[in-house]
């Protein structure tokens, strides 16, 4: 078959996307913990924040890793609106409701990108898109390790804002017992919406991680979003420890069934792990409750 | 027997009016309109019946769409049988995919976003398996030979085969019609607004959800060989694409969840604005499902009965209130 080298290279290059995809799942686990839906325009946004990274680079000429602190703002108020005037009052609370009203967002979303940007695969070059590390025998794509590193930097900070900051106890707060929150004098709908937000912050640095390397198109969203349920399922709905658990497992996954399985048929590891997690233990490797 | 054919009246009146319009009309593009948004609104019929009836909601329905639509691709192309056994064929394939597909999710007692999720992932391991397997034919799909004839499934008018799909439809709601009057309707509906209730009522949930999404397979998976037989041509981004689960999910709800006439309803509208729209902007991609989405949102924040409840609601005050013939959704 291949050899132990490239066995450990493919494994090493798949913890580190993992590490990204990780990321995309941290956005979509926050706001599960906190409001209890599933966000099913996550992978829509990402998308969406991909094509605002490409085109900011295009033409202004930004770094995809400058343009980080501008558009984590610009998409955290985005998602503090959109939970704030659409999700929230669309879906009157109802758990199906929220789940149509995300899906007929992420309808809207992926399609005005398709109006927008047609259908061609687009890719933005770097200085270090193709540039590589030598680490020993081992190639690691330059971009790959910058952007492991960053998702990591970013879900310490979120890690460290969730437990720290008064907004972050809130947060916790409201997730615990909404109702002992609301009494407390927290503003339920205001964390509803910064939860939100911060899940489309996340969403939006994971863009910008991910471009040097990954190609973008309108529908690229749906892929993401199966493999970040993936991971949010695995990990357990809501464990922000069980999604960067679960995005370094499914990264590494993809990699090894690529490897055996081939570029196409290799997806089906990921949908199996997702169903037989499902199936099995929906609850998921750190998940406190179904 | 007057009042036990009455439910059946605005089931039939919608027959004879579908009936008329492969007679009357005679511009292909109408002809072409109807046939496949018929087609869709079977589809939806079956996600109505798991999604609408049982509350069950899938983001799945191209898992039997598909199901369907390749295993009579199959058993016309691979095993050269004949097209009409090939919809039977079809058709029971989806009641098995729905009943497996069924245990597995209802056994483990996955509900709501779970469920939703679960039904998601089957179909895409569908598509995936489908893109890369040579008996699917890969990714290059399956193209029917073309051999007109009404042993084949395959007529040279339009106006013909959408006689075909009237029929099938009218068929499909007369179903649904009959089973929201019987014991398993009636279950289907308790389990749906309370499940622990009507468990506690001695429902079998478990047998209800199983007989629920088995026929809902089973429609879905019709709608999908007349997919098969109008285009002769099927791919995996086709039959198991998430295009046809949302268009489903949309058509039913849009028209009026657990309503019989709701999917049907649903699809001419959502086609017909489709189309409108296209008109308006002329051909930018995607621009009609963007619109789509868009009603989705809509519908579920001011129409929670959809196009069908409206109408009811509207025609309401009008009625003497007798014993609620139509129990729409609270």
């Amino acid at each position: 078959m291949y050899s132990a080298d490239i066995i450990i290279e493919a494994l090493i290059n798949g913890l580190l996307t993992g590490a990204i995809y990780a990321l995309v799942a941290l956005g979509l686990t926050l706001v599960y913990g906190v409001l209890h839906i599933i966000n099913f325009a996550h992978g829509a946004l990402l998308a969406a924040a991909m094509f605002a990274v490409l085109l900011t680079n295009q033409v202004v000429g930004l770094d995809p890793y400058v343009q980080i602190p501008f558009l984590m703002v610009i998409f955290f108020a985005l998602g503090y609106g959109l939970q704030r005037l659409v999700i929230g009052p669309a879906s009157h609370g109802r758990d199906e409701n929220i789940l149509l009203v995300t899906l007929g967002l992420s309808i809207v979303i992926e399609n005005l990108l398709l109006a927008g940007f047609g259908s061609d695969t687009r890719s933005l070059n770097t200085d270090y898109s193709f540039a590589v590390f030598e680490v020993g025998p081992y190639l690691l794509g330059q971009a790959r390790v910058f952007g492991a590193g960053g998702a990591l930097a970013t879900a310490a900070l979120l890690w460290l804002f969730l437990s720290r900051s008064d907004t972050g106890k809130a947060i916790r707060a409201v997730a615990k017992e909404k109702i002992g929150a609301s009494l407390q004098g927290i503003d339920v709908a205001h964390v509803y919406a910064v939860t939100f937000g911060l899940g489309c912050a996340c969403l939006a640095v994971a863009a910008c991680l991910l471009l040097p390397t990954f190609y973008v198109n309108p529908k690229i969203g749906s892929a993401y979003v199966l493999v970040a349920f993936t991971i949010v399922v695995l990990g357990g709905m809501g464990s922000i420890v069980g999604a960067m658990l679960g995005g370094l497992i499914i990264g590494a996954v993809e990699s090894m069934s690529g490897l055996f399985l081939g570029e196409s048929l290799g997806q089906i590891g990921i949908f199996v792990i997702f169903i037989l997690t499902l199936l099995l233990k929906p609850t998921g490797l750190f998940g406190a409750k179904a | 027997m007057r009042s036990s054919l009455r439910p059946y009246l605005p089931v039939l009146a919608l027959g004879v009016l579908l009936a008329l319009a492969p007679l009357l009309l005679t511009s292909n593009v109408a002809l072409n309109f109807l046939a496949v948004t018929l087609i869709v609104s079977l589809a939806a019929q079956g996600w109505n019946l798991l999604g609408g009836f049982g509350g069950q909601f899938s983001f799945g329905h191209a898992a039997f769409f598909g199901v369907g639509a390749y295993s009579s691709a199959i058993w016309q192309m691979r095993f050269g049988l004949d097209a009409w056994t090939g919809l039977l064929v079809g058709t029971a394939m989806g009641a098995v995919t729905g009943l497996v597909i069924g245990f597995l999710a209802f056994r483990a007692g996955l509900r709501g976003s779970y469920f939703a999720l679960v039904t998601l992932a089957f179909a895409e391991v569908f598509r995936v398996l489908a893109n890369s397997s040579e008996v699917t034919g890969g990714a290059a799909g399956m193209l029917l030979p073309l051999k007109i004839g009404a042993g084949n499934l395959q007529f040279s008018d339009r106006a013909t085969f959408l006689g075909l799909v009237v029929a099938l439809t009218v068929l499909v709601l007369g179903l649904v019609q009959w089973i929201r009057g019987s014991r398993f309707g009636a279950q289907l509906v308790a389990l749906r607004e309370n499940e622990e209730a009507a468990r506690a009522l001695g429902v079998d949930v478990l047998a209800v959800k199983l007989k629920a999404i088995g026929l809902s397979g089973a429609i879905t998976a019709t709608a999908g060989v007349l997919y098969l037989q109008y285009f002769l041509f099927i791919d995996a981004n086709i039959a198991f694409g998430t295009w046809i689960s949302v268009e489903v999910l949309l058509a039913a709800i849009v028209g009026g969840l657990g309503t019989v006439l709701g999917p049907v309803v649903g699809a001419l509208a959502l086609h017909g604005l489709g189309e409108l729209v296209k008109a308006a902007v002329g051909q930018l991609p995607g621009i009609d499902l963007a619109v789509y989405g868009a009603i989705l949102v809509v519908a579920v924040a001011f129409l929670p009965g959809g196009l069908v409840g409206l109408a009811r609601r509207r025609a309401a005050p009008r009625q003497v209130r007798k014993a609620e013939p139509e129990g729409g959704r609270a």
